[in-house]
């Protein structure tokens, strides 16, 4: 069997407003409506919406034939469902074809594998649930946000009981092998792992409309041509990208459009290929050997690895930051700061603050609300400050407790004193009034806010009240 | 090649950006094999007056020549000194506010035939513009005796002498804008200079600009073939060894710095409104504006009606290593210039391992990848970007690894070679 494997991710991160620090402690809200959804609308008008229905029509047409898989995440549902859920409805149609394979990522789009393996297992299953509640569709086969992975990632995902997970079929993870077949985990080999024909894929999402291409204009005879140079012993091509390749990446007028729309049927014609979803590969297709991957790896830019998200010092401390409050957060039970804490994690707020955009790729540039790495490190470390005041308040920690705690002793000694210096009060008024009954009015009315004690009296009185605000909370 | 170059000041005696900019230009230069500078200043003390008067009434000017051996040339240079009243060591920027009430409206270049005879109405004083005239006038005299194959002038105050060698050697003129008066007056451009400028644009064959900033001022402002200007950016001496610390930090909070004159052109008040942002979220830091100019007053006003006095010093002019003693000292430097045409503290400021914070509206913030960059009325941005050095340690980290760095790469050497390129174009043209 000879087959395609197409996949592709559909991502949009909840883009931060510009927020100060004076908001710090002020201001709970974090986004940018308007950008937010002008930027869906817009690719909603470009992509999903025009892509989807050319894929409806070929899975229609093809009957079973033509077979995808999409990867949406669960940031990006949200987004669906605040702003355009005609588009979760009409991925919801291409779910009820049979012929469309929707994967299990993390929930917030987040890096917490790297961080959190626990943190990990609970995204996953959040956005596996997710899945089933939109699609219908029980995910079996995973894919990590940027497509990162490791060995031991791996493992985690098989422990969850993930049967096959996507990447890349990165150069120097690869050495002389080929990404076009079926490998396994090296920890766990129960676990499938399909890797990204990264020449292939990148001939469509990156190169299509590049005119400086000795291969421009691409068309899908020359790409069939293509896999049919394989060797007719290699399996799987695994044609993994961004699903806004269509229409947005390369706009409509580079006839990428076009290019979808033919080559299922040029495939058919011209070549004895097939396509198939992750699951049927990892079915049908016997694993070649283990793939060693020691240290993560991902899809972005030439080194394939991690440095886009964090390899600066900016984007090391907000990650570090960000999951110093993990122990809180896993107490936590209000849906508001939860809900904040899914969408802060996404992996794009990190991206933003990348410096090697100075020397390399536009593709950093993408939709990127900030003019520079270091708007985007302070914004994203002010609005941090401010959740983290959120979560400590919500979730007083032992050493608030403890705090608080030696509040109340505090407390109880003052009210006891105040007893004890109103009765004294009292008894001196008694002496007073009781050699002058006449002026008795006046001087306990002077008393109460005159003398020397009073003041002790009402700071230890506004220090209760303050106390039991907070008792009440 | 041999170039005559006319500036309007020279080290040791530098007062400001264009002083330490033709400086370290020609500096670069002379490093580059087969470019030879003769270097031309207006230089002046006050017992020399009489003896200008009678120098340029008898067209017998006279020029003392010597050869200097400055430390860190490679090359000895020619270095003409030229007796004139011309007060060259105020900054001109300063000296142009003292002296503009008295500008007269009858201003007309002075004309000199080849004996050197000139028509003087024998006026004297402050006025700024007739000792320009002044000094073109010894500047074609100049470019009489001397042989060189090509004129490069600094700034408008001596595009006139680079006029006058042009016209009596009818070699190839290059002139060097490093601000215009847009720059200077903040829109309040006073026509006389922009007469001078203009001129001087429109006569040169080729123009260097010290940004695109400036660039687009001299296109668009004076209307010149685009073609005909080209931005080189200035750089940076090499930081000489730090010698120990004078002061010690006397207290643990942090110090926000500003440097540089208190005017208009660099924004003083945006920084002032940033401070008493700060100032109502944080308490451990200390605000400082180093450096004198004609809106102080104001300035210190403005910090006491926002009942910020306790944080906020002002330091007053600083002088030389001073400066370098209270970048040390500073956690932030800030640069919030209305309009600068480049902009070489910032780069100082790096050098010294201080993160910068510079508005957009300079042209430093072309070639600087890691500063911070604002506008300079986003006085929410400024004082964000304050806090966020001052918060969050990541910052200064990256501001350290990658800020010197980008500083250390920019060197005079290779600005010089760009100047070459455009002596070459200009050559090449005649």
């Amino acid at each position: 069997m000879r087959t395609i494997c197409l996949y592709f991710q559909v991502h949009q991160p909840f883009r931060l407003k510009k927020y100060r620090f004076f908001n710090i402690g002020n201001d709970h809200y974090y986004y940018d409506d308007y950008l937010n959804e002008s930027v869906m609308k817009k690719i909603i008008e470009k992509c999903y919406s025009p892509a989807n229905e050319i894929l409806f029509d070929l899975i229609q047409k093809y009957n079973g034939k033509f077979k995808v898989a999409f990867s949406l995440s669960g940031v990006a549902i949200d987004q669906f469902e605040l702003y355009a859920p005609e588009v979760l409805e009409s991925f919801k149609k291409l779910a009820g074809s049979g012929s469309v394979e929707f994967l299990a990522e993390t929930n917030a789009h987040s890096l917490v594998a790297l961080k959190d393996k626990q943190a990990f297992c609970e995204q996953v299953k959040t956005h596996s649930q997710k899945i089933e509640k939109h699609f219908n569709q029980s995910p079996s086969v995973f894919r990590n946000t940027e497509l990162i992975y490791s060995d031991e990632i791996g493992a985690t995902v098989s422990e969850m009981g993930y049967k096959a997970m996507l990447t890349e079929g990165a150069k120097h993870v690869l050495g002389w092998k080929s990404p076009n077949y079926l490998y396994c985990n090296a920890i766990k080999p129960r676990l499938k792992v399909l890797l990204k024909n990264f020449k292939l894929s990148d001939d469509i999402a990156f190169r299509f409309s590049n005119k400086a291409w000795e291969e421009w204009p691409l068309t899908t005879e020359k790409f069939v041509g293509w896999l049919n140079n394989i060797d007719p012993k290699e399996e799987v091509v695994n044609l993994f990208m961004d699903y806004e390749t269509f229409g947005e990446h390369q706009w409509h007028e580079t006839g990428i459009f076009e290019f979808l729309k033919f080559l299922p049927e040029t495939v058919f014609n011209n070549s004895n290929f097939t396509f198939s979803t992750p699951s049927d590969v990892a079915e049908k297709l016997q694993p070649v050997s283990a793939i060693h991957v020691p240290h993560p790896i991902s899809w972005a830019d030439e080194e394939r690895d991690l440095t886009a998200w964090l390899g600066n010092d900016l984007q090391n401390e907000a990650f570090d930051k960000l999951y110093s409050l993990s122990g809180k957060i896993s107490k936590c039970k209000d849906p508001a700061i939860l809900e904040d804490w899914n969408w802060l994690q996404t992996s794009d707020h990190l991206y933003y603050m990348c410096t090697k955009f100075f020397s390399d790729g536009d593709v950093h540039e993408y939709f990127n609300p900030y003019e520079s790495p270091y708007e985007a490190f302070i914004n994203y470390m002010n609005v941090l400050s401010d959740f983290e005041v959120r979560l400590n308040t919500d979730m007083p920690e032992t050493n608030t407790d403890k705090e608080l705690a030696k509040l109340r002793i505090l407390v109880a000694e003052k009210e006891g004193l105040l007893k004890k210096y109103i009765s004294e009060v009292n008894k001196l008024k008694l002496n007073i009034s009781k050699p002058k009954p006449p002026g008795t009015k006046k001087a306990s009315s002077k008393a109460t806010p005159g003398k020397t004690k009073t003041p002790g009296i009402s700071k230890t009185g506004r220090k209760s009240t303050k106390v039991s605000r907070v008792k009440k909370k | 090649m041999k170039v005559l170059m006319f500036g309007w000041e020279f080290p040791p005696h530098i007062s400001g950006g264009l002083g330490t900019a033709s400086y370290g230009l020609t500096k670069g230069l002379s490093r580059i094999k087969d470019v030879d500078v003769t270097f031309v200043v207006p230089k002046a003390y006050g017992d020399e007056d009489q003896r200008s008067v009678k120098l340029l009434g008898a067209g017998d000017i006279q020029i003392t020549k010597r050869k200097i051996n400055l430390k860190n040339f490679s090359k000895a240079m020619d270095y003409l000194e030229v007796k004139s009243n011309i007060v060259p060591y105020v900054d001109p920027e300063d000296f142009w506010r003292l002296s503009k009430k008295e500008v007269s409206g009858s201003y007309k270049f002075i004309q000199v035939n080849s004996e050197g005879k000139i028509s003087f109405s024998g006026k004297y004083g402050p006025d700024l513009l007739t000792e320009i005239a002044n000094y073109s006038v010894v500047a074609s005299i100049i470019a009489e005796e001397s042989e060189f194959d090509l004129i490069h002038a600094h700034d408008w105050l001596a595009y006139p002498a680079g006029i006058a060698a042009k016209e009596v050697s009818g070699k190839p003129l290059v002139i060097h804008v490093h601000a215009t008066d847009f720059d200077r007056s903040g829109g309040k451009v006073n026509p006389d200079v922009y007469a001078i400028e203009k001129k001087g644009m429109d006569i040169a064959d080729l123009i260097i600009t010290v940004s695109n900033l400036t660039r687009d001022t001299v296109i668009n402002k004076y209307h010149i073939n685009p073609a005909k200007v080209f931005t080189v950016y200035n750089a940076v001496e090499p930081l000489n060894e730090i010698e120990k610390a004078k002061y010690k930090k006397g207290t643990d909070e942090k110090i926000v710095t500003f440097l540089g004159r208190i005017t208009f052109q660099k924004g003083p008040e945006y920084f002032i409104l940033a401070a008493s942002k700060i100032l109502q979220k944080l308490d451990n830091v200390r605000f400082v504006m180093a450096g004198s100019g004609d809106m102080m007053n104001k300035m210190i006003l403005m910090t006491a009606r926002l009942g910020i006095t306790n944080k906020f010093n002002f330091t007053g002019f600083l002088k030389g290593d001073d400066v370098y003693e209270m970048l040390r000292l500073s956690d932030v430097y800030i640069m919030p210039s209305v309009t600068e045409p480049f902009g070489i503290s910032p780069l100082e400021a790096l050098q010294s391992n201080v993160p910068v914070i510079i508005s957009n509206q300079s042209g430093v913030a072309e070639i600087l990848t890691h500063a911070i960059k604002t506008d300079f009325w986003d006085i929410d941005a400024i004082a964000d970007s304050i806090y966020g050095i001052l918060k969050y340690p990541a910052l200064t980290k990256m501001f350290k690894n990658y800020g010197k760095k980008e500083v250390d790469e920019l060197s005079w050497e290779n600005s010089a070679l760009k100047v070459k390129e455009v002596y070459e174009k200009a050559l090449s043209l005649n």
